[in-house]
């Protein structure tokens, strides 16, 4: 009885080690960095986790074939290293001796990807499916592009600001125009000339009844006062 | 005193309708805004790390005094004195040099064509800012989501921002291409911001330079405090500023520095002389031409601060990215528990795994990261390539990235002020266009005119046209201008007459500094600045570097060439020509006139 039980139990670990090596077919390296996501509150990878690993695995399994057939047993791990990084496989239900195809395990796996993250509190990079491309996440697309709308403000404020002083320097010389057309038969303007007695306007010195000569000036304040 | 009479000089009592600053501050800050522009905050930096960091300031300095200041204050002064723009300025000095004065205002028109378009491109990266996260932060993803796109895996996120996204480049110069769209508008936004502000002349641009003039300065201060805090910025400073004295033994550094200083003073441009042109006549333009020439340089200094800090955040950044990457390589090669190897720990992990695996450490190809390699402050490409790539790890990006794009809009826009009215002026005096149209249509003609021209820089080709406009046309040219003004003033107006109205103006007779400077030390400079220019230009066959997309050095062919010869030549042409022009009608005119008193 002993005997049999042996038998069988190392027929069963030859089977997993040969389903489950590094490179086997249909077999997917796993990498996970805790320390780096978590920091400090980072756990300990144990058997528990290995445990939360095969359910979820064969969670994807079950879900992307819609059969309830997978089991926990059928999720074969192996090659632990510290990294912590690990080999597994996904034996088909039906028969224990073969391996699930790479290309379902690997569908599986995409679909619920998230799920399988956030059970272990990490992300696409640091739970890493080698060979297992994640979709990448779409770029947030806003409805209006933003520099168009950026674009549009600036431009109407300039726009704005250019009418402003148009019409601004229109009205201006409209008002001046207006002012030399009701005052030019009294005076004369700029464009006859100006007659000038040495370098001075003659119309200056008539209003301010010529200009003091400073050195005649100065001359006066020299001779004594009678 | 009797030969500054036979000028039409305007005594102080006439009525002068010349438009007038309205405050003596206004005056300056339009001369510290053209003076200071984005050759302030990229190249200097650069060249200051070439050039082994603190000692380039000693060339950089003795150009300052000996070149930059002398012919700062030569230009104010005419333009004070002879209250007109550069072609009346020339004119009046003397009729054979007026074409210096058409020089200057063709050198003015051609550079401020694509110093607009880089404005563009600055308002294209502004205006992307705002979106969360910014653009040039990730790789787009290609077209069924399972990687990103090629050419932006090959290079960088940045890079193919800039070349792919900004410019669309071509991948060499004589393809075309079609305009590019976004770059259309934001050239003509930019040429309607350049109209709005330049709209009457120096009444709206003085209005304006107060925001365009000051706000750079806020903005580098903010720069600065949060640069200094980035962990990396001490690194950067140190190695940028760590003097070298070796380098002062290469002459190359004495003309980058003499180059330097010339265009980063925007001299020869005609617009400083139009700015001192509205100035009153009896203004102390030597305090002027010495303060504004030491503020310029002196933000050439304060901006190379938080451009090095960040620079060296960014280097430390990218240098700690590197040893990341290593290490993950090795933790996954030889699985080592997670976080085993730190950044502190790692050239001991990886001395040891060498002697031990060596050949496992051979098959991962670790790239050697060494910190020096990152500090890289290129040149044109600091504020496009580099520094975005820097802000977009500093924490709050989106508001340092419009922050930047504003402050570098503010600088070159206050430059473009100087650059229109050194247009601006010059066309007014030359009567093109009768008194009756206003100020503002000759200015939206300029403006215009500008714009379409400018358009052939949105083509897919356009940023190998702009290398080109600006190594020929924004270089040499200003360079003989420049020479043939020192000349010009001090040996065919005469030194005397030129010293004379000096004391006239500021009450003071320039004294030995200014005297040497202007007589000889200047001239000398400008000649020996012009020919070791020239020696060095021609020396490499001309080259530029294509994007296909990596760097790639290509040659011009012959009839770009040919294009390069004559953006040189044309601004430079009219100096003989039209000394030439006066010289045949010199002997008509004697013949007509019979004896005059010529």
């Amino acid at each position: 009885m002993l005997g049999v039980l042996l038998l069988a139990f190392s027929l069963v670990t030859i089977i997993h080690s040969e389903l489950c090596r590094p490179d086997a077919q249909n077999a997917f390296k796993v990498r996970l960095s805790i320390k780096t996501a978590l920091g400090d509150n980072a756990y300990a990878w144990d058997a528990s986790e290995e445990y939360l690993f095969k359910a979820m695995v064969a969670f994807a399994m079950r879900r992307y074939s819609n059969k309830a057939t997978t089991q926990i047993s059928n999720v074969l791990l192996c090659n632990m290293t510290e990294r912590v990084s690990f080999w597994f496989v996904v034996t088909d239900s039906a028969r224990n001796v073969t391996t699930v195809p790479g290309s379902e395990v690997e569908a599986a796996i995409r679909m619920n990807r998230n799920r399988i993250n956030s059970a272990f509190l990490l992300t696409d990079n640091t739970l890493q499916f080698l060979k297992i491309s994640s979709t990448l996440s779409p770029p947030i697309e806003p409805t209006v592009p933003v520099w168009l709308v950026v674009f549009g403000v600036v431009l109407c404020l300039v726009v704005a600001g250019i009418l402003l002083l148009v019409v601004s320097g229109i009205r201006q010389y409209k008002k001046k125009k207006h002012e030399s057309a009701e005052t030019g038969d009294l005076e004369d303007n700029s464009n006859t000339p100006v007659t000038t007695e040495n370098g001075i306007p003659c119309d200056i010195l008539d209003l301010k009844a010529g200009q003091i000569n400073g050195v005649y000036a100065a001359d006066d304040e020299r001779l004594t006062p009678l | 005193m009797s030969n500054a009479q036979s000028l039409d000089i305007p005594e102080v009592l006439k009525e002068d309708d010349r438009p007038k600053w309205d405050n003596k501050f206004q005056y300056i800050l339009s001369c510290v805004g053209f003076a200071v522009g984005l050759g302030n905050v990229w190249r200097f930096p650069y060249l200051c790390q070439i050039y082994g960091g603190g000692a380039f300031l000693i060339p950089y300095v003795i150009a300052l005094i000996f070149e930059g200041i002398p012919l700062f204050h030569l230009e104010l002064a005419i333009g004070q004195r002879l209250r007109k723009g550069s072609i009346g300025v020339w004119n009046t000095i003397s009729p054979y040099l007026g074409g210096v004065g058409i020089g200057s205002l063709m050198v003015s028109f051609i550079v401020s064509l694509y110093y607009n378009t880089i404005l563009a491109w600055v308002m294209w990266y502004f205006i992307n800012s705002f979106q969360e996260p910014l653009p040039w932060s990730a790789c787009p993803l290609n077209g069924n989501r399972t990687g990103y796109i090629e050419e932006c895996h090959e290079s960088t996120a940045v890079n193919y921002f800039w070349y792919r996204r900004a410019l669309n480049i071509a991948s060499d110069i004589t393809d075309s291409g079609n305009l590019q769209w976004w770059l259309v508008l934001c050239l003509a936004i930019c040429w309607a911001i350049v109209y709005l502000c330049t709209i009457r002349g120096i009444e709206s641009t003085g209005k304006a330079i107060y925001v365009t003039a000051i706000f750079p300065y806020l903005v580098l201060t903010i720069f600065l405090i949060r640069g200094l805090t980035l962990p990396g910025a001490t690194e950067g400073l140190v190695y940028f500023f760590t003097p070298n004295m070796n380098i002062l033994k290469n002459p190359r550094v004495w003309l980058d520095a003499a180059t330097q200083i010339f265009f980063s003073l925007s001299l020869a441009f005609g617009g400083l002389i139009a700015f001192s042109s509205y100035n009153s006549p009896k203004n102390d333009c030597e305090k002027d031409a010495v303060t504004i020439a030491i503020v310029n340089s002196m933000t050439s200094l304060y901006a190379s601060i938080p451009v090095f800090s960040i620079l060296g955040f960014k280097a430390t950044t990218r240098y700690w990215d590197c040893l990341d990457r290593n290490i993950i390589g090795i933790i996954n090669e030889f699985d080592l528990p997670d976080q085993s190897i730190m950044r502190d720990n790692y050239t001991i992990w990886f001395g040891l795994l060498n002697t031990t695996h060596p050949k496992k450490i051979a098959s991962l190809k670790l790239r050697s990261c060494d910190l020096q390699e990152f500090l890289d402050a290129s040149g044109t490409g600091l504020a496009f390539i580099v520094f975005t790539e820097a802000i977009i790890l500093m924490p709050g990006s989106q508001g340092w990235a419009v922050l930047f794009f504003v402050m570098l809009f503010s600088l070159g826009l206050s430059s473009m002020f100087g650059n229109i009215e050194g247009i601006l002026t010059p066309l007014l005096e030359l009567h093109v266009v009768s008194k009756s149209v206003p100020k503002e249509v000759l200015s939206g003609v300029i403006c215009l005119v500008s714009f379409v021209t400018a358009l052939c820089f949105t083509l897919r080709s356009g940023s190998y046209w702009l290398e080109v406009f600006d190594s020929y046309a924004g270089s040499l040219p200003l360079l003989i201008i420049a020479f043939f003004e020192v000349t010009g003033v001090v040996y065919v107006y005469g030194i005397k007459r030129f010293s004379d109205d000096v004391k006239w103006m500021t009450g003071r007779q320039p004294n030995f500094y200014w005297q040497v400077s202007w007589r000889i030390i200047s001239p000398l400079l400008m000649l020996t600045v012009f020919i070791a220019f020239v020696t060095l230009q021609t020396q490499k066959q001309p080259s530029y570097g294509a994007w296909n997309p990596k760097y790639e050095e290509k040659d011009y062919p012959a009839w770009i060439l040919a294009i390069c010869v004559l953006l040189v030549v044309l601004p430079c042409i009219f100096i003989p020509m039209v000394a030439f022009y006066h010289l045949i009608k010199r002997p008509y005119e004697n013949t007509s006139n019979g004896t005059s008193g010529n």
